[in-house]
């Protein structure tokens, strides 16, 4: 070992949350000008270990060195002293404040007379154009599109003097291209002499922008690499830690039409939410809506759902105008609904797993307004056991399953009654392989069963899996199909960016 | 130090909570006691003498809890639908009204159980419709119910006083602000002679015991009940959630406008602006107390009521000032918030 | 239409609507420096009642007059410490822990003013503060006798209207405590504790609400009654909603609901046949009225209500 003393040092890092230990006997070193990437499944850990790191949390053993000497446990305060900067997942920002606002923060005693916004500004302009980071001080924070707010999260470290700089899976949020652009940012920076570690589940990031990766798996460090030394196919196989194949999708003949948008309008906040899109879902097909995050997926989700009303254009279901739907007529006609944010919308966490299960459909087990209970649960007991939903009886609070496993109990209460229609909005997010395996076995078997199936997903390896054609989302806009064979990185990669060939309103001139 | 929620919240702590609540009030409200120069002993004894110490006392006792339950069942019904109806005492007063306005004329020519109906059904309208502003001012433009249903209790105050000091003035009560009386034959049976205690209290209980069978067993239940936990997944599910929040609002209004009805028809008669020493606030602390369950109303009632009668009494015999009855209900109330915490999180640290 | 237009034009009625403004400029800040913290402080009609019991008992008792207003301050941050231990640490219901403030304040109010205090038929009376014309100032007409002729506490609330939009905008702790009603995650990631500034701010924030109660048993009013509040905290509660968060809005908020409340009471004596109840239910759906005319407008802090605990998103 001739390595320089390392600027960062973990040393035996142990957290537990209850039963659950999430990071155990964790060791680390990060060496000064060095890019390092946490590689690792959700739920391995890597969250965590950075919240320690910064100080969000205690750890119940373990230390954290920086530069040799021991950073004190729970404090970010003393975190950014010494020199560490973190850019979250979810961005600290507050919207209705300015760029300097959340940015100076902190930066000063609290008992100051002033801010010296002019001080601060110029600094920030300042810092802006040394990394390359361009925003405006005066903006407020909620105008800005989420790459610019990353760059204000960045500078905010920066502003402090950071000499380490966490990124918490920063391309979560991003196109490709500026992702790219991200990491040759972070480049630059590491020549300067920072010290930045990236947590990342991609392997090409990973692969591309990393010296060393350190990769995660059940809280432990399971591996070590230098990234020249490394392939994709063995960082795959070290994170998941078992080889397990997604289920291939079989090819076989798409139907008639089931669900037929032309030039489908929804407005929202004074803008378009979505604009004039048009798609058909088929009879036994899975048509993917890939994009980055943000780009209109939600709202149609939120119309497909009955929750929301479109302003223009028409959508049907076996030729029945559903633009003014409601959720529950929706579920009566035979749709069938996975939302986008399980805990927030799929499940009532405070419930039982038997109220989750028939909440959709009360009118099906209820008698003069009172619910008959002991169908109810008789119900819920079969979904447990034809979904295999785990670590739950009827009588469980929903809240005590696993990301897993409670969204098999959201699929199995769509998929019980045979939906002639399924939405699946990010289906998989958030979780682990073995889930994600069933999650999409299920999908094909409703697909191979005659469902129409609108996959939205921003997982591009899960909708090139699935799908049988694809769109991209952009702005609210959806681009032609074009089917699944024909997908590869380069003109996904153009979709996404909203560079596509044929111009809208052309093909359904049939 | 860090709050780590339990997985299950266990039915002993829930029963738990308010007794612990309950002690540590009386022990926090001895020190002000004995800044009387009273004993708390003695303080404590004499209450409880004078809640249940003759039957006298303890038919007033729960005089006072008749409506107590229905005020703390309004809230509680409220609460768990996340509707912070804070207009107890303005409803209560608008059924009352409504009993007053309606109990000495045409509604007499009516068979008697036909006539309670009617009075009953008025009360309970009255104190709907005055909650329904709030929750549908909250609907349509976004207003915090708290403020509002706190501001019309002001107003509905000032409206009793407008009533009974006009067209609802009682030529006979010698200039003293009070409502023309109900007719005699309609003021409900006394349930035990020679006593205030009257059958109210029994309608009082049926009534929490339908609520209870709602809540629990029907689909308006169920459905009330996602969508106080989680409005945006019950909305998803297909939950019309302006729509059970208007019928919730409607329920629990009716449910304090019955609590005036059954105290004009029951122990006083008539409406003066006084007729209510804070029902509709105290029922909020019942609905705490009660950790919203309707069951636990009926017990936390009586225990408020006790504290309110026996502090009346204890003062008279000690020189206390009765207001110890007030503070030792809201130490409870602030006490058992806590305790409530620790039944949901343990503490970690 | 001509009385009205005459009262309106008196600069007496002006003076008077200073004075009533004053415990609502107080309060309405209280409540406006919580609530940009991120806590909704429903305590304050107790917590505004306690401070008119405490201020005007310890003048009663002998010492002066500011010695009252300070006490009671210190009497309503110890009301607001115990609100901010059981909203900010231990999270629980703003709605139903600011209830039982209120509750739990004005009980011991009442308690507190019967145990000590003898009460024959009338309540007894301490001498309040008297107006002070500001020298110059009070010398031009008009103004002088409707601005510059105040109770001293009524010009502490104009200064502190100032000193607070100030110091929200420009100076390190305002932007925290901005920034802490906003989004504490945001607070705590720049090594600031959120919760320690949402506590001092109830803390703080409660003293003011006090003060308002004070100014009414040391200023307006002469001596101590019970429900001598009368809603005027939840009347704040409605006005910082009417003022979007924002001091100066709060005094034109308190300002023109104190005219109205002036005029009404001037009204009364020269319109007949109108019950005096009408106009006494005026100022409460006034403010009924300004919520439903902001409220979809309103900006309110993100996390207002929101409890923070470290490492739950």
């Amino acid at each position: 070992m001739t390595d320089p003393l390392p600027v960062l040092e973990l040393d035996g890092i142990t957290k537990r949350f209850g039963a659950l230990t999430a990071n155990d006997d964790v060791s680390l070193s990060l060496q000064k000008g060095e890019v390092l990437a946490l590689l690792g499944e959700n739920g391995a850990g890597k969250t965590t270990l950075m919240n320690i790191l910064f100080g969000h949390y205690a750890a119940d053993a373990g230390e954290v060195r920086v530069a040799g000497k021991p950073l004190p446990a729970g404090t970010p305060r003393a975190a950014i002293a010494a020199g560490v900067g973190m850019v979250h997942q979810h961005f600290t920002l507050a919207g209705n404040l300015t760029v300097l606002e959340n940015i100076v923060i902190g930066a000063q005693p609290l008992w100051s007379t002033s801010l010296n916004r002019d001080a601060a500004a110029a600094r920030i302009r300042d810092l802006s154009a040394t990394f390359g980071l361009p925003v405006d001080p005066d903006a407020r924070v909620g105008d800005l599109s989420v790459g610019e707010r990353q760059r204000v999260e960045i500078l905010k470290a920066l502003y402090r003097d950071a000499r380490i700089l966490i990124l918490d899976e920063p391309t979560a949020v991003l196109a490709r291209p500026e992702a790219e652009q991200l990491f040759r940012i972070l480049r630059g920076m590491a020549q300067g002499g920072l010290s930045i570690i990236f947590i990342s589940h991609k392997l090409h990031e990973v692969m591309g922008a990393s010296d060393r990766v350190v990769v995660l798996r059940g809280g432990k460090v399971v591996a070590e690499r230098r990234t020249a030394e490394t392939n994709p196919a063995e960082l795959a196989e070290l994170m998941v830690g078992r080889a397990v194949a997604r289920p291939k999708r079989q090819a076989h003949e798409a139907g008639p039409p089931v669900v037929v948008a032309r030039g489908l309008s929804v407005s929202h906040g004074g803008g378009m939410a979505l604009d004039h899109v048009d798609f058909d879902v088929r009879e036994g097909e899975i048509l993917g809506i890939v994009g980055v995050s943000g780009n209109g997926q939600a709202m149609l989700g939120r119309v497909l759902s009955g929750l929301a009303r479109p302003v223009g254009g028409t959508i049907t279901f076996q030729g029945r105008d559903i633009g003014r739907l409601t959720p529950r007529q929706a579920v009566r006609m035979g749709i069938g609904r996975i939302p986008e944010d399980r805990h927030a919308e799929g499940v009532v966490g405070d419930l039982a797993v038997w109220e989750n299960a028939v909440l959709e459909r009360l009118d099906e087990v209820s008698r003069w307004g009172f619910v008959r209970r002991a169908a109810a649960k008789e119900r819920a007991a079969a979904l447990i056991r034809r979904f295999d939903i785990r670590g739950a009886g009827p009588e469980t609070r929903t809240r005590l399953l696993s990301g897993g496993n409670m969204q098999k109990l959201i699929l199995g209460r769509n998929l019980a009654a045979g939906p002639r229609f399924l939405l699946a909005n990010q289906p998989t997010r958030g979780l682990d392989e073995g889930a994600i395996a069933a999650v999409h076995s299920e999908l094909l078997q409703a697909r191979a069963e005659g469902a129409a199936i609108l996959l939205i997903s921003e997982d591009l390896d899960e909708a090139v899996g699935l799908s049988d054609r694809l769109q991209a989302i952009v702005k609210g806009r959806l681009s032609e199909p074009i089917p699944a064979e024909e997908a590869d990185a380069r003109k996904l990669g153009l979709m996404m960016a909203g560079v596509w060939a044929a111009p809208q309103g052309v093909s359904h001139a049939v | 130090m860090r709050f780590e929620r339990r997985e299950d919240v266990s039915l002993t702590a829930l029963l738990v909570a308010p007794f612990a609540a309950v002690a540590a009030a009386l022990l926090l409200c001895a020190g002000l006691i004995a800044m009387a120069g009273v004993s708390p002993w003695v303080a404590y004894a004499e209450m409880l003498k004078g809640a249940f110490g003759s039957r006298l006392a303890i038919t007033e006792t729960f005089t006072r809890a008749s409506p107590l339950i229905l005020t703390g069942l309004a809230a509680a019904v409220a609460f768990r639908a996340r509707l912070w109806n804070i207009g107890g005492e303005g409803q209560f007063y608008m059924g009352a009204l409504a009993a007053a306005a309606l109990g000495h004329a045409t509604v007499t020519a009516l068979p008697l159980p036909l006539a309670w109906a009617v009075l009953a059904g008025a009360g309970m309208a009255a104190g709907a419709l005055l909650l329904l502003v709030p929750a549908i001012l909250r609907l349509r433009f976004g207003v915090d119910e708290v403020v509002t249903t706190l501001l019309l209790n002001f107003v509905v105050l000032l409206f009793v006083g407008l009533m009974v000091e006009g067209v609802l003035k009682d030529p006979m009560a010698f200039g003293w602000p009070q409502s023309v009386p109900v007719a005699a034959g309609l003021r409900l049976p006394d349930l035990v002679p020679r006593s205030r205690l009257h059958v109210g209290i029994v309608l009082a209980v049926v009534v929490v015991l339908v609520v209870w069978l709602v809540q629990s067993r029907t689909v308006f239940g169920a459905e009330t009940r996602a969508a106080g936990l989680n409005p945006r997944a019950a909305a998803f599910a297909g939950v019309p959630l302006t729509a059970t929040l208007v019928k919730v609002a409607a329920l629990s209004g009716g449910l304090a406008g019955l609590a005036g009805v059954i105290e004009v028809l029951g122990p006083v008669g008539y409406v003066t602006t006084t007729m209510s020493p804070g029902f509709g606030y105290a029922g909020i602390v019942v609905a705490m107390l009660a950790a919203l369950h309707p069951l636990g109303v009926v017990a936390a009632s009586v225990f408020v009521a006790t504290i309110f009668v026996g502090a009346d009494a204890m003062s008279r015999a000690t020189g206390v000032p009765s207001f110890i009855a007030d503070v030792i209900m809201s130490v409870a109330l602030l006490a058992m918030l806590a305790a409530l915490l620790f039944t949901t999180y343990r503490v970690r640290r | 239409m001509m009385e009205a237009l005459e009262i309106l034009t008196n600069a007496s009625l002006w003076a008077a609507v200073l004075r009533i403004a004053t415990p609502l400029i107080f309060g309405v800040l209280g409540a406006l420096v919580c609530e940009r913290a991120g806590v909704l402080n429903l305590g304050i009609e107790g917590i505004m009642t306690l401070g008119a019991m405490v201020g005007w008992l310890t003048v009663y008792w002998g010492a002066d007059l500011w010695t009252g207003l300070a006490v009671a301050v210190l009497a309503g941050m110890m009301m607001g410490w115990l609100h901010a231990m059981l909203t900010v640490p231990l999270g629980l219901s703003q709605h139903v822990s600011g209830l039982g403030i209120t509750l739990f304040a004005s009980a011991l109010a009442y308690y507190l003013y019967r145990l000590w205090v003898q009460v024959g038929d009338l309540p007894p009376t301490i001498e309040p503060f008297q107006p002070w014309a500001v020298p110059g100032l009070s010398a031009i007409p008009f103004l002088g006798e409707a601005v510059f002729t105040q109770m001293p506490p009524t010009y502490l609330a104009m200064l502190l209207v100032v000193l607070l939009a100030w110091a929200l905008n420009h100076t390190p702790v305002g932007l925290a405590l901005r920034m802490t009603g906003e989004n504490p995650h945001a607070v705590e990631a720049q090594g600031l504790n959120p919760n320690r500034i949402r506590i001092w701010a109830v803390m703080a924030g409660s003293g003011l609400m006090a003060l308002g109660g004070a100014f009414l048993t040391t200023g307006a009013f002469n001596s101590f009654f019970p429900t001598m509040v009368q809603g005027r905290g939840w009347i704040c509660i409605a006005l910082v909603v009417f003022a979007s968060w924002r001091p100066g809005k709060a005094l034109l908020g308190a300002i023109l609901f104190a005219l109205f409340d002036a005029f009404q009471l001037r009204l009364q004596t020269v319109v007949e046949g109108v019950p005096y109840q009408l106009f006494l239910m005026a100022p409460y759906l006034l403010s009924i009225l300004a919520l439903i005319l902001v409220a979809r407008r309103a900006r309110v802090p993100e996390a207002l209500m929101q409890p923070y605990r470290r490492g739950e998103r």
